[in-house]
């Protein structure tokens, strides 16, 4: 009964979805305002037909309702609360119906914070959401109904895959959707500028919140899932360029480069249909994403299992949105006005080379992701396109980037003199060598030409970053009073920079000197390695609420002090009778310390993997502090009300097109 | 005019790039062994240990060689299916018995019929690599010459039995 | 088909757990070089079975016999061209993660920097004709 009317809520969300896109749309064409006013309550209403009909599939796991053909497929009931909880979005229906929660719930934000936008141009915004509901509310009520019935009704149900039951997979998908999905905003607001015909600078100036938002999200829902997958899979890897994890990394890279460009528009109403054709982008590859996931096209560790139909159902709704914008931008963008002029040394510049390589970054992904494809396609045979080749064609890739990110901060806006941008910069990448060189050359006995650059790279960023507020505040008296007046988004650009110069810092290092052994222990073994000792102590029997496991103990000693013992468990879970290894790490500032136990081995000892991994947490870090910088750009006060107020007669004044 | 159809273009490229991906299985892998002679190999015999066979043994007839091992389900799937093959057609089957023990194998002939000439026993896998075996059972299809001409990944029904695997062992037959 | 499919795969790792040999035996080397050789050669071999997993992460039998056949041939000195060149002949293309220069792959591999190339080219031109232009279409 309940999943029934699961079921008929998701109806009912689809017929507001329709209100919510038809009569807003015509009434913004039109100017009528009835139609444009239908926009905001039946958002609000979607949004309460699919939380209900997501709270009755929450509901129907935690109540173990195996009636329902997804929970059995996916629960248990031996599997803990919190991971039936979870388990609602551990498979493609349930999943799918987060998707559209999540879509919802960004729709609503837009109806509550928006009140400085003009009617006319909200309606489209909300229209558009609305347009991609209805596709979603569609596919999953034609091919994806997560209340189907099960008959007979199983006793028990198969379980949540093993990999799956833990803290990072709770979190992980709904944090990523809120990117993925949240760049449906800046589509939104792209779409509605150009079905208004007008590019001004305003568009640009209201997406930007919303676009560093959902940035924001990605941001963390992508080093999440790197983070996960490094203490969850056992095996020390962060990043493998797996398909569906390309997929997640193409609109970040979009993702970035769009809220630069943004910048751009809104500062110099410059690149208004390059900023457009960025948002659609980042939003047909958020799509993108979900189709390689849930079609089969490609196979992955992610993929959830699928039929053809779905396949073909998604691929549908990519060709309607993105093919429908893109053949809106083509009619559009001729008759855009573009803005100030800027020479060839100038911010505006760089601005437009980060652009440039950001999308280059994302065709080089695309290229790899894709390539295996085409080549079958075209009956060339068949090739595997795996991390050796991402490794070595997207390092290259990024060294103009960062050379052009320490240069555009230190730029002048329209003009800027190279004498003098050269007197400040050589300074700043003298001392970025020198120091660099140094501390590669102490600290590393190998690799040292990789970690050198890596280090010189981040200390580069850093530096001009950090001289670009320096230059602010060095000709006032009061120091402190000068930095205080700086706006909040320029210390958000300081603390993401900053951010990512850790972040590459991480990856430097980590990929260059960790060190990975992999050897068989019994009880009382020792083994040493980077200045440390494991003494494998005992290996016991334990058991957890839904699986059977030997644990290893395993003290480490350096300098003849114990730091840390390392647990870690080779897990069976009954249910699907599925091995699994939980890794045992200390976790350290400057290195993490790792174990993972592995398979029984003859005369009672185990395979045991064992790393050390220098500054593997400054990844994490670093895309942390990314975030924290987009955090503190959308705090900044520009969007605050009472700043606006004025120009909000202004433009209400332009309520129609 | 036509800059501003560019992104469209290169999107209805992908498009179509993604239509075809959806009717193809990404899982298969496509042997480079075909149109090549059948690598070498000598083995025990699986019934007769103290004899070998040597893949020279199977040449001069089209033939069909069928990897298979008594912990592969799926091969019970196929093996009624070879049985009836080889009983109606008089093919020339030979088994490679892949990484098992060598008393599971015999019994599981015992119990469900035993189609082949000879089973070779390939204890460690070794020609199984040889000959790209990455899933059990794969059948390989050899011309009078030794040439593969032919890998089937999986168990074989009665539908590609009939209409991929018989026609192209009638046409190699007629071969030289 | 594909279910059939994934059953097969499914069976090979649930019924190859022979208590002799385990899927997880670590290798010992004396030289160093070979050492390093192993671990980088067995992260860039796809494994057929778990097709998401590199040889060096999967516990399939396969992937645990592939291993031994490459200990074995960086044992008896082989080059690291010799081994992919053995696999490449058995497997196909497809085992291998770094995809050989080949005709068909001049495209992946020269393809990015050519994208680079063009990009920067196409922006430089666009902000001298943008510098100069005194129209203001875009």
């Amino acid at each position: 009964m309940i999943a029934e009317l699961g079921h008929f809520s998701l109806v009912l969300a689809l017929a507001m979805a329709i209100i919510q896109s038809t009569f807003p749309i015509m009434g913004a064409a039109m100017g009528n305002l009835t139609y444009m006013s239908l926009a905001r309550p039946a958002a609000r209403l979607q949004f309460l037909f699919v939380s209900i009909s997501f709270g009755i599939l929450v509901y129907s796991f935690l109540i173990n309702d195996f009636s329902i053909s997804y929970v059995a497929n996916n629960s248990n009931t031996l599997l803990p609360w919190i991971y039936r909880f979870s388990a609602v979005w551990g498979a493609h229906e349930g999943s799918l119906l987060l998707w559209i929660l999540i879509l919802s719930i960004w729709t609503i934000a837009v109806t509550y914070f928006s009140h400085r936008l003009p009617e006319y141009f909200l309606s489209r915004v909300i229209g558009v959401m609305g347009l991609v509901s209805i596709g979603f509310l569609l596919f999953m009520l034609f091919t994806s109904n997560p209340f189907e019935r099960i008959f007979p009704i199983p006793l028990d149900g198969a379980d949540l895959n093993p990999l799956l039951q833990d803290p990072g997979l709770i979190i992980h998908p709904p944090i990523l959707y809120m990117g993925y999905v949240g760049f449906s905003v800046a589509f939104g607001f792209a779409i509605a500028a150009l079905l208004g015909g007008n590019l001004d600078t305003t568009w640009a100036r209201w997406s930007r919140p919303w676009t560093l938002l959902a940035w924001i999200f990605l941001t963390i829902g992508i080093a999440l899932g790197s983070w996960w997958a490094y203490y969850e899979l056992g095996w020390g890897g962060w990043w493998f360029w797996d398909p569906v994890e390309n997929a997640s990394f193409m609109p970040w890279l979009i993702g970035t480069a769009l809220i630069h460009s943004l910048a751009a528009t809104d500062k110099r109403e410059i690149f208004k249909n390059w900023t457009i054709l960025l948002a659609i982008c980042a939003f047909a590859l958020s799509l993108l994403g979900t189709f390689l996931v849930r079609s089969g096209v490609i196979t992955s560790v992610h993929a959830f299992a699928t039929d053809p139909t779905r396949g073909i159902f998604i691929l549908a709704l990519l060709a309607i949105f993105v093919g429908g914008s893109l053949v809106l931008y083509a009619f559009r963008a001729p008759s855009t006005k573009s803005g100030g002029k800027f020479k060839l040394l100038s911010r505006e510049t760089f601005l437009l080379f980060n652009s440039i390589l950001f999308l280059v970054a994302m065709l080089t992904v695309l290229l790899g992701t894709i390539y295996p494809l085409i080549i079958e396609a075209l009956n060339l045979g068949k090739l595997s396109v795996g991390a050796p080749y991402f490794n070595a064609v997207f390092v290259p890739i990024m060294a103009p980037l960062i050379i052009f990110l320490g240069l555009g901060v230190l730029t002048k806006w329209k003009q800027d003199d190279f004498s003098l941008l050269l007197k400040q910069l050589r300074n700043l990448l003298i001392a970025s060598l020198f120091i660099g060189i140094s501390i590669g050359l102490i600290f590393f006995e190998n690799n040292q030409l990789k970690s050198i650059a890596g280090i010189v790279a981040a200390l580069w960023i850093s530096t001009t970053s950090l001289y670009s507020l320096f230059v602010k505040i060095k000709n006032k008296k009061n120091k402190l009073a000068a930095m205080r007046i700086i706006s909040r988004s320029f210390y958000g650009m300081l603390v993401a920079h900053i951010g990512f110069a850790v972040c590459i810092v991480g990856i430097t290092i980590t990929s260059q000197h960790s060190v990975d052994i992999h050897q068989r222990m019994k009880i009382g073994d020792v083994i040493e390695f980077s200045n440390y000792q494991f003494h494998l102590k005992d290996l016991k029997a334990v058991s957890g609420p839904n699986y059977e496991a030997t644990e290893a103990i395993v003290d480490v000693i350096k300098n003849e002090s114990l730091i840390t013992t390392l647990r870690s468990q080779k897990r069976t879970y009954t249910v699907r009778n599925m091995p699994m290894t939980e890794a045992g790490i200390d976790a350290g500032f400057t290195r993490d310390i790792y174990m993972a136990l592995g398979e029984p081995l003859d005369n009672e000892s185990w395979s045991v993997r064992l790393y050390h991994k220098p500054f593997v947490r400054w990844i994490w870090l670093g895309a942390i502090l990314m975030a924290i910088g987009g955090l503190l750009a959308v705090l900044d006060k520009r969007y605050r009300l009472r700043i606006l107020k004025k120009k909000i007669i202004t433009i209400n004044n332009e309520a129609i097109p | 005019m036509i800059r501003y159809l560019f992104p469209l273009t290169i999107f209805i490229g992908l498009t179509v790039l993604f239509i075809y991906g959806l009717q193809n299985d990404p899982r298969y892998v496509p042997s480079p062994l075909i149109n090549k002679i059948a690598p070498k190999f000598t083995l025990p015999n699986l019934h007769n240990p103290e004899s070998s066979i040597s893949v020279d043994d199977i040449k001069g007839t089209v033939s069909l060689i069928n990897v298979w091992a008594s912990w592969c389900v799926a091969c019970r799937l196929e093996h009624p299916i070879l049985n009836e093959a080889v009983k109606k057609y008089h093919l020339s089957l030979y088994g490679l018995n892949y990484k098992d023990k060598r008393t599971n194998a015999l019994i599981w002939l015992e119990n469900l019929g035993n189609p082949y000439i000879e089973s070779a026993y390939d204890e460690y896998g070794n020609v199984g690599i040889d000959y790209g075996v990455y899933g059990v059972p794969e059948t390989f299809l050899l011309d009078k010459k030794g040439v593969i001409r032919y890998k089937h990944i999986g168990p074989i029904d009665k539908r590609q039995f009939n209409d991929i695997i018989m026609p192209l062992i009638k046409e190699l037959e007629q071969e030289n | 088909m594909k279910t059939l499919y994934q059953s097969i795969v499914f069976v090979l790792i649930i019924f190859t757990t022979h208590k002799s040999f385990s899927n997880d035996e670590p290798v010992y080397f004396t030289d160093k070089n070979q050492e390093q050789r192993y671990y980088s050669l067995i992260e860039e071999v796809r494994c057929l079975v778990c097709q998401n997993q590199s040889l060096a992460d999967s516990n399939a039998p396969l992937a645990q016999d592939l291993r031994n056949e490459i200990f074995k041939m960086i044992k008896s000195e082989k080059s690291n061209n010799q081994i992919t060149e053995f696999l490449v002949e058995r497997y196909g293309d497809f085992v291998l993660y770094r995809p050989p220069l080949k005709d068909n792959t001049w495209l992946l591999w020269f393809g990015p920097f050519l994208f680079l190339i063009i990009a920067i080219t196409t922006a430089i031109i666009f902000i001298k004709k943008q510098s100069q232009n005194n129209t203001i279409d875009n």
